[in-house]
Order: structure tokens, then sequence, then C-alpha cells
């Protein structure tokens, strides 16, 4: 991710190098400083109160007691039962990343080379008009598409395909794709739009190939657009539960509602705490890794 | 080299591609063409159909909490959006178009933070934090706090585009126009315009959807829209939410297709089209 | 460790905050019948307030009354506890009453400024969750039984839980059963099939019931608290385990009377109360009295519960009330069918225990 590396210096006088680089430094720093600040107020410190109650007991009615302070909720997490939604959960997430990219891609190719800039705008905001409306309400007429009497239902009868998919694992599916695609094209569509086309029509000539010259140039030119996209997918779909429920038929818990829980049904915060904190330590460690690698092989 | 057959194949492959373009466009519209549908049924039902009607919108028009909560709701989408927009941007850039600053590493991994952390967790710690604190509850406190996770969301997606972008572009840029400022305007900011959109896109349908974390930092009189239709079910799910949702899309589609076509097609020398 | 002594005084004070209860207890027994000092802050269930009402309210006493919703308790707990907003008035659950009573977290009552509490039915005072009847007034009550359609059971007085939990009687409605959601609810329906209370705290028969439920869990299409009435009348479920309102108001307006019935397993089942309490976030304590005795009235309680179909607490109300609703034993459920209904309590360090057994169960 650090393209500015290969900036070729113009100058040779070490003196002034470093003055300039401790200028571009100054530069940096103050143009991230107010985001820097915000989450640092909003979100930093703030944390801390959830690692704190990780360590806290819990009163007879629920309430986190700051007292008797020890490790049992970190002692909690290694149930097997946790693992079993852990991995379900993760499972999820990897297919419906998969499905959204297998999707997603082609269609934001699609979006991003349409030929007009206004076409192209008006094309991008209709992928997301239907996410404003209300999102209970999508995923209710997605159980009615899904359910006896569905259009979805009908046809796949018709076709004699599929029957009632409504309270199935394709329907979860479905539903997930549904709700996290906008999330896949976007980085998508920011890579894509406008790349140096050039270099795709010198690779055409060169490979002339569309294939091999899509595989050797857009490919990775588009890479950064399927990390990020991939990484808004799959984060906040380990975490979904609400889809997942209404058109899966809520029998198994995922990590999302086990969590959920944990701070409003069982009152248990600091089991709760504990869970939200090691997901966002792992899932940190993993995305870090996971820009690293592939900034590297880009 | 073949042109024609180049020609033909890339053709046949574009074709491939709108078809695909539509029958993705077709599963992002049907749930939304039914809810539309739904929402002139006079049952009171939310899956059987009971004969067109405008009773829902008459009573959505006169329940005066649902209006209000709407009305909360679009100042807190359009606010937070704005907001998180301008920050999340200057992260992206500070990222990725400076080698090394005081903190860079922290700030790149804090910047995950917000997307990674559940919902529920999130709303917890801040309700805990704006009380210690001593800052009250209110509409105010909503736009903090979904700020707090689109600047993160708009930050991701703005990098995307400036990981792609050639900084020599830029640089020439910077010898062109003697002000900074000028060259970031004329030059950088048209270029990754696609990448602010896109992220502004995002945050506004994350902010227009949040339940969770609102319902924890809402204060007297700032419910919002998601929070009063998740209590709405579980009184009785009816047609009403159709039709809030169809007037909130109709909104939203006059507001963008107006400010699209005020808006002039830029020039077509200074853009190379894509091909 | 400076770091983890700052984060858990930073904590501590998080947790600190709020107005003392004893002060507001002293503002409320001074407060008058139809005093008001100030305006109402409301927090409420969205939906569950004719606005005919709020209006009425606004207009007699001459304060603005603003409104906030919840959609779940726990929600509205978490702000009460935190303590960053003012909110008058809420309207938690049985249980919820419990635990903000527990917690200190509920203002005591002045009764003399209520007059309209001798309107209550008495069945409806001194119930577990506030023994005493000092911390709240019951708002609107009902049932959690089944909700049928007749091609599966004849006669709402056939009603069993072995309708669910019966592997031979249920077979036929493998795939057409919808339970509720909620962990104390679907054990609550359990422990009734098997005979014991939906309150036990013996771990033998919650081991017993989670046994049942996890076999039952193959017949079951879905857990959902929020739609059920939805998922029979469309055709989707055959039974559907839920609360009677939303029953009520289902069948009522797709004028399916004929193909639906809802009611209470001859075992029994639970009954609930959503209340009005001040919490201890409260400015304008006497208001919210006021409020109270307003709601308690009988021509507004009537009015109410013709809105939305809950069933009233008040006696004197339900003279007023449409007959019609009055003998619909889905909504007013007779004295014997009452007599089975057990209502759910708060049950300590144990509700732990029922919240792990309902994640065994959803494994």
């Amino acid at each position: 991710m650090t393209t500015t590396d290969e900036r070729p210096t113009r100058v040779a006088d070490p003196e002034f190098e470093r003055k300039a680089e401790r200028a571009e430094a100054l530069r940096g720093f103050l143009q991230a400083l107010p985001s820097y600040a915000y989450l640092v107020f909003f979100f930093a410190i703030p944390l801390v109160i959830v690692f704190v109650f990780s360590f806290a007991s819990r009163s007879r009615t629920g309430r986190p007691v700051l007292s008797d302070w020890n490790l049992d909720s970190y002692a909690k997490l290694f149930q097997p039962i946790v693992a079993e939604i852990v991995a379900r959960s993760l499972w999820l997430a990897l297919l419906n990343t998969v499905l959204c990219l297998a999707i997603g891609y082609p269609f934001a190719y699609w979006l991003a080379t349409r030929r007009s800039a206004r076409y192209r705008a008006v094309l991008l905001v209709l992928v997301l008009i239907p996410f404003w409306s209300n999102f209970l309400v999508r995923t209710y007429a997605w159980r009615v598409l899904l359910g006896e009497n569905g259009f979805v239902t009908e046809i796949g009868r018709a076709l004699g395909l599929w029957d009632k998919l409504l309270f199935t694992q394709p329907a979860v599916f479905i539903g997930l794709l549904y709700g996290y695609l906008p999330f896949m094209v976007l980085p998508l569509y920011a890579a894509l739009e406008r790349m140096d086309w050039s270099l795709v029509e010198a690779a055409r000539d060169l490979y002339a190939s569309g294939w091999v010259a899509f595989r050797k140039v857009t490919l990775p030119l588009s890479k950064p657009g399927v990390i990020a996209g991939s990484i808004l997918v799959f984060i906040p779909s380990l975490g979904a539960y609400v889809t997942p429920d209404i058109l899966g038929g809520a029998k198994t818990t995922l990590l999302g509602n086990y969590i959920v829980r944990q701070f409003t049904a069982a009152r248990n915060w600091p089991f709760g705490a504990a869970l939200s904190f090691v997901v966002l330590v792992v899932m940190l460690i993993a995305t870090i890794i996971y820009f690293r690698t592939d900034a590297r092989t880009i | 080299m073949n042109v024609p057959t180049h020609a033909a194949a890339s053709r046949n492959a574009d074709r491939a591609l709108s078809v695909h373009g539509v029958v993705v466009f077709l599963f992002l519209y049907v749930p939304i063409l039914l809810l539309v549908v739904f929402s002139f049924s006079d049952a009171s039902n939310l899956s059987v159909w009971g004969g067109w009607s405008l009773r829902w919108y008459r009573k959505m028009f006169t329940n005066d909490p649902l209006l209000r909560s709407m009305r909360n709701s679009v100042v807190v989408a359009l606010v937070s959006t704005g907001i998180s927009t301008v920050l999340g941007t200057a992260a992206a850039l500070a990222l990725e178009r400076y080698r090394r600053w005081l903190g860079k590493r922290t700030f790149d991994a804090l910047l995950y933070l917000p997307v990674i952390i559940p919902d529920v967790t999130m709303g917890v710690m801040l309700l805990m934090w704006f009380t210690t604190i001593n800052w009250s509850l209110s509409l105010t406190t909503i736009i903090l706090s979904h700020i707090a996770f689109n600047i993160s969301f708009v930050a991701i997606v703005v990098r995307a585009r400036l990981a792609n972008l050639d900084p020599s572009l830029e640089e020439a840029a910077a010898d062109l126009y003697a002000d900074r400022w000028q060259a970031f305007r004329r030059v950088t900011l048209p270029l990754i315009m696609p990448g602010i959109v896109g992220g502004a896109l995002l945050a506004l349908t994350l902010s227009l959807d949040d339940v969770v974390i609102t319902s924890l930092v809402q204060g007297p009189g700032s419910t919002t829209l998601p929070v009063f239709v998740f209590g709405l079910i579980k009184r009785q799910v009816t047609p009403e939410i159709n039709a809030v949702s169809t007037v909130m899309l109709l909104a939203s589609m006059v507001l963008v297709f107006g400010s699209l076509a005020f808006q002039r097609e830029p020039r077509a020398g200074a853009n190379p089209e894509a091909p | 460790m400076g770091m983890l002594a700052l984060a858990v005084a930073l904590v501590a004070a998080a947790c600190s905050s709020g107005n003392s209860g004893s002060d507001l207890e002293s503002v409320a027994q001074g407060c008058q019948v139809d005093q008001v000092d100030g305006d109402l802050s409301l927090y409420n269930w969205s939906e569950y307030i004719d606005p005919d009402l709020v209006q009425e309210f606004r207009d007699t006493y001459g304060v603005d009354v603003v409104e906030t919703f919840y959609e779940s308790n726990e929600a509205m707990l978490a702000q009460i506890e935190a303590g960053g907003a003012t909110y008058d008035l809420v309207v938690p659950s049985d249980y919820m009453v419990d635990i903000m009573r527990q917690e200190g977290l509920l203002v005591k009552l002045n009764k003399d400024a209520i007059p309209n509490m001798a309107n209550l039915d008495p069945k409806f005072t001194g119930l577990p969750f506030d023994p005493d009847g000092e911390y709240s007034a019951p708002y609107q009550w009902g049932t959690t039984g089944i909700g049928f359609s007749y091609d599966v059971v004849d006669d709402a007085a056939d009603l069993t839980w072995g309708l669910i939990f019966d592997p031979e009687m249920s077979a036929p409605l493998t795939g057409r059963i919808s339970l509720l959601d909620d962990e104390r609810e679907v054990f609550a329906a359990a422990l009734k099939y098997l005979g014991y209370s939906v309150n036990t705290t013996d771990q033998a028969q919650l081991d017993e019931a989670t046994a049942l439920l996890k076999a039952a869990k193959d017949r079951v299409a879905t857990f959902t608290s929020d739609s059920f009435e939805d998922l029979l009348v469309s055709g989707e479920v055959d039974l559907a385990h839920g609360w009677n309102g939303d029953f009520f108001a289902a069948f009522d307006e797709a004028d399916a009377w004929e193909d639906y019935g809802y009611g209470i397993p001859k075992e029994g089942g639970v009954a609930w109360v959503d209340n009005m309490a001040i919490p201890t976030t409260a400015e304008a304590v006497c208001t919210a009295h006021t409020f109270i005795n307003f709601i308690l009235d009988a021509e507004n309680g009537a009015q109410l519960s013709e809105w939305n179909y809950y069933a009233s607490p008040n006696a004197k109300a339900n003279e007023l009330i449409d007959p019609e609703i009055l003998s619909d034993p889905a909504v007013y459920p007779t004295p014997e069918t009452f007599e089975k209904l057990e209502f759910l309590a708060d049950l300590g360090d144990f509700a732990t225990n029922y919240a792990d057994a309902f994640t065994e169960v959803k494994s």
C-alpha cells in the first residue's frame, strides 16, 4: 500500500532531503489529525471501558460489578460451543464474501466501463437506492418472495429446480448477498473507474487476448478494490444475524447474536465484553496480515 | 495482430457483462418492487394482498412520532455522512500519500477497529463514555456515534481508489500549480472523486440503517426511523412501514437525480474515457 | 499499572452517574393530584399509546410530552442505568421492573398523587415482580399461548404444548411450527409441558426442558418474536407460539376468525404485564405521577385497549370496553385459564443458566 516509496528522488542534497521529509511528515500528520483525534476520543478511549468490563463480575441482576476482578469471562471462551459458533459464523462470512466477489466484480467492471460519466453516476446511485428504504422492510420482502407463495418459489417450481427456500441455508445466502453486495461493488467501482485504460489497451495489443490482458493488467490494478471490498463484506457479515435469523429460521446461534444476547437477555456484560475484545484483536491482526501480504503480491 | 477478432471478442465480453449487469439490477429491485406494491395494499398483513388502497399513506402522514423519527433519521444521515466523508477522505490521503509520520501505524490499525467491533459493543461503550464525560444523550450523540463508524468505511473506500492512482500525475500538478491547494482541487480531488462518492454513499446507507448503536445513544425525542420500526414490529407488522420506505425511496431518488441533472457533464477532452 | 487504575476509575465514574433515588422520592412525596412540574419525557415502546391520549394530556395539563421509543427492555435499561438522559416515565415489562427495582433505578411512587390506582383490578396489584406495588403501576397485560390454524387444531380447548413437544402429536406439523425467539418464553413452554414452574431454578428441570427443546427443534420452522402472527396468517406455519394481542390484531384485520384461533394450552402459559414506572433519571416527577393517574383513568384505559387490543388491568376501564373485545378469550382469558398462568420473574444469577441452555438448544 506504500506507492509513495518508489517516488524518484529529484534532489541529491541530503540536508534538503531531510527537510523535505520532515515537512512531508508534518503535512501527513496534520491531515490525519482531525480523524485521528476523533477516533481516539470517540472510539479508542471508550474501548478501554469494554476492556475493563471484561474482567468485571456480574451482579445478581446482571449489572457489571467493578470489583472481584477475574478471568472467568475469558475462561468461558474455551467452551466447545463457542468454537462451534465461531466456526459457523466464519463459514457463513467466507462463503458470502466469495459470492459477493463473484457477482460483484463483473458488475462493478460493467459499471465502471460505461462511457458517459453521468450514466456511470446514475447507475452507481441506482445500486444504492434500494438500501435507502428500510433494512427490515427489505428483509421481510425477501421473506415473502422466498415463502410458500412467493415469486422465487413459483419460478423454482415452474422450472422444477427448487421448492420453497424460506428457512433454509440458500435463503440465508440470498439475503446476505443482497445486503452486502454494495459493500463489494463500491470499493471495486472506486478502484476500477477510469483507471489507466491505456495500460489495458497496450496489454491487449501485447497479448492479443482480452482474457490474458484482463488477468495480467486489469486484475492487478483492481486489487486494492478487491481487498477493500472483501474486508467490508467479510467483517460485517461475520457479525450478521438479523438476516440469517429472519430468512434462515434462527435455529442456530451465530457470533453476532451470541454477543448481542450477552449484552441484552443474558445480562452478562463481562462475557460480552471479553468476547468482543477477542474478536476485535483477532480480526485486526487478520486484517493487517491480509493487507500486508496482498500489498506485496501486487 | 488480428483486429477484427479482437474487437468481436471484446464485443461479446461486453454483451455478457451487460446481461450480468441487468440481472444484478433485477435482483436488487425485485424486493423493492414488492415492497412498493405492498405499501398500497389494503390488508394489514405484510404477506397477504388486500386490494389497492392508500390507507397506510394516510395513516403515516397523521402519525406524528413516525414523521418525527423520519426527520431525525434524515438529519442524522446527512450530517454524519457529510462530516465523516471529509474526515475519512483526509485520513485516506494521509495514509496513502505520506510515507512516514508520527503515529501512522497506530492510526492505520485504529481505522479498522470501528468496522470490526460488534455494533452492540460499540453502542454500550459509547453510551458509557458519553455519560462519563457528562454529555446528555440527544440527536448530537447519535450523530457523533455514526461519524465514529462512518469515518472508517469512507477511508477504506477512498484508499481503494488512491492506491491505483499514479502519483506522477499529482507531481506534475504540483509543478503546474504553485499552490498545493490548487493542485489538490484541480487534479487530485477530481481523480479520487469516484472513491469519495462511493464512500459517502456507503456512509449514508449505514447511517440510515443503524438500529443497535442508535438505540443505545439516543436521547429524549431523538428516536430515528430504524429504531422506531424495530419497535413497531414488536407490536404488529403492517404495510405502514412499506409506505414509509416508499416515501424514503422516492425522496432520495428525487434528490439524487435532481442534483445529477444540474451537474454539468465534464468536457470530453479533460477526461480520457473508458474503452 | 497506572493506566489500568485510570481506566478503572474512568469506568467506575461511568457506572455511578444518575440521580440518587432518595432525593427524587422526597420530591415525589410532595406531589399533589394533577400537579405538573415541567414537560414530560416519556420513554415507551413504539406505537404503544394512542396519540389522541397524548394530545389530550398536553391540552389538559398545558405541558408538552416528548416521546422517545425503545425496541427492547434491555436497551431502555442500559440507558437508565447509564443515566445520561432525562426520562420521566418508562414502560418496562414485569421481569424488568424486578431488575430495575432491585438495582435502585426506580423512584417509589406517591400513591396519594395517583388516586386512580383504586381503579385497578386487585389481580394486578402486588405481583411478584413488585410485591408491595410500590414502584410500578400496570399499563396493559396479555398472555403467551398458541395461535393456530383450524386445519390442524379443531378447538382452542384441545390445545396442549404436546403439539410442539410430543414427538408423535407434532410429527404432522413438522416444519409448520414457529416458536418465540426468547429464551424465557421458549423454556416456559417446555417447562409447562413438563409440569414445572416457568421460574424454576432447578438445574435438573432446566436440563430436561433443554433436551425436550433440542428434540423439538427439527420440527420447528423458525424462532421469531416479531412476525409469528404474519407467518400464521400468510400460511407459512400452522402453529405459532406468541403473544395474544398480536394474534388478535392480525386475525381481526384479515377477517380470518373462521380460519385461525388463539388459546392457552391446558398445561398453562405465561402472563405478562407492562408497567409504568418513574426511573431515577426523572426530572418532572410530579408530571409523571399525573400521567400515571391520567392513564389509570377508566375512560382513558378503555380508549387505550380499544386502540391497541391489549387487555387492561383497570377494572373500571373494563366496564367501558367494547363487549366484543372483553368477551374474547384471546384478549381476556377466562378465570379458570388465568389460574394456570404464571408471571416471569427475574431469576438473578440463574438467568445465565437459561441463556447458556438456549445457546445449547440453538447449536
